[in-house]
């Protein structure tokens, strides 16, 4: 084991920028299945006519495959159909398909624990559906939903690593670099980069815990 | 046609070596991590602050660094500290149990500090040990609260078993993989694959539903 070796400015420089990577791919991810997700949930939380079923199919159906087989498909099955995507696309694209259904199922839940007497009481004081909905409903259900979904944006974090099949140069990619140039580096490295994982999980999860508390 | 029925038709016989693998890697790794779990949750909860410690350490960690960084350690990093090669199948075991381990310890924690501290003081004060109160009083209660999210972890490894692919052991995902170097058919090949995970995940996330139903849900306990 050569910590110092491992640990050199140039190395750590490198595991860096591949932790930039990471976070690039789990932000741009983040924003992306957010929004498809609120859309999702609300449309199957007011039965939205075919929609609604619709949505529900494609939901059920992602959230029980593995991610990795839907990276693998975005990334090597596409291009057999025509769709060709660089490593970076490829693996946002999966990671938003996944984690949208996910989501979005925490959105549902939000949204069917809020009330039911609040949107009688927004529908009775002259607002159409969709304004209760809008400023009612979905205000509350998603501060109450902070938690959850913090924690899936924490499993989402994780899970950019998958794209580590693909040679996405992010992290575990960087590590997987590294480790191949001399043995004597992998332990150093692993414990690096688990190092990085665990810090920014771990803050997240803080903060989550301190959101809870406030909200409940 | 966009999909070749061939693909299934001539590999069936390793889609179902497949599946089996990542069934055996399911269930072998809930047990485990069941009863590593249950252990590390015990710790948890000790009076003793350093036992805490570690328990908290354990849980912590490895909740929160990702599943493939794990693999690879059990794949690159034990050989080189211990001196022995596991056998692929091994390492991906041990790599999934590792991680749901630490999942399941963090359920059977909340679900046993769910029960209201008053419990055992009762319990207590009527005579009972710490030990026969735990095991006639709170465990009894808590145990309802963990099915759910134990449920919930066993649907995970299903889909974490997945991992496999990259250490070479034998599931699903690897046969696909092996499937699709013979076929080069990468797309019918994975949606056949995708179509065996959810005859093993569809019925399981029904029953999953309907635990949830049967068994109430708690504040802290995460699914």
């Amino acid at each position: 084991m050569d910590f110092v070796g491992a640990w050199s400015p140039v190395n750590i420089q490198f595991l860096l920028s591949g932790f930039l990577i990471t976070l690039k791919v789990a932000l741009v991810s983040i924003v992306a299945s957010f929004t498809i997700s609120v859309v999702i949930g609300t449309v199957r939380y007011a039965q939205v006519p075919v929609f609604g079923k619709l949505c529900a199919v494609i939901v059920e159906t992602v959230r029980n495959l593995p991610l990795l087989l839907i990276i693998f498909f975005t990334y090597f099955a596409l291009p057999e159909i025509g769709i060709k995507l660089d490593k970076f696309t490829a693996a946002v694209i999966a990671l938003v398909i996944f984690e949208s259904a996910m989501i979005s199922e925490i959105v549902r839940g939000g949204l069917n624990g809020v009330e039911k007497g609040l949107t009688e009481a927004g529908r009775s004081s002259g607002l159409t559906s969709v304004q209760t909905l809008k400023h009612i409903v979905l205000p509350i259900a998603l501060r109450r939903m902070v938690p959850p979904l913090v924690s899936q944006f924490i499993s989402l974090l994780k899970d950019t690593s998958l794209a580590v099949v693909i040679a996405l140069p992010e992290l575990m990619n960087h590590v997987q670099i590294i480790n191949g140039h001399n043995i004597n580096y992998v332990i150093p490295t692993f414990l690096f980069a688990a190092f990085l994982y665990f810090t920014i999980n771990y803050l997240l999860s803080i903060v989550s815990r301190k959101l809870e508390n406030k909200h409940t | 046609m966009l999909i070749q029925f061939s693909v299934l038709t001539e590999h069936l016989d390793r889609y179902l070596i497949g599946l089996g693998g990542t069934v055996a890697a399911s269930v072998v790794s809930l047990l485990a991590s069941f009863v590593l779990g249950a252990m590390i949750a015990v710790l948890c909860i000790t009076p003793v602050k350093p036992l805490q410690w570690v328990g908290t350490a354990y849980v912590e960690f490895f909740r929160n660094i990702p599943l493939i960084l794990i693999a690879f350690f059990v794949l690159v990093g034990v050989p080189l500290l211990t001196g022995t090669v596991l056998v692929p199948f091994i390492s991906g075991l041990t790599a999934l149990t590792v991680y749901t381990s630490a999942f399941i310890a963090e359920a059977i924690r909340a679900g046993i500090q769910s029960v209201p501290q008053g419990q055992m003081e009762a319990a207590r004060s009527s005579g009972l040990t710490y030990l026969q109160a735990m095991r006639y009083v709170i465990l009894p209660q808590a145990v309802r609260l963990v099915i759910p999210p134990l449920g919930n972890q066993f649907l995970n490894l299903v889909k974490n078993s997945s991992i496999f692919t990259v250490l070479s052991a034998s599931d699903l995902m690897y046969q696909a993989d092996l499937i699709n170097s013979d076929t080069f058919d990468t797309f019918s090949t994975y949606i056949f694959a995708a179509l065996f995970y959810l005859i093993l995940t569809i019925p399981l996330s029904f029953g999953i539903r309907y635990l949830e139903r049967r068994f109430p849900r708690v504040k802290g306990v995460e699914a």
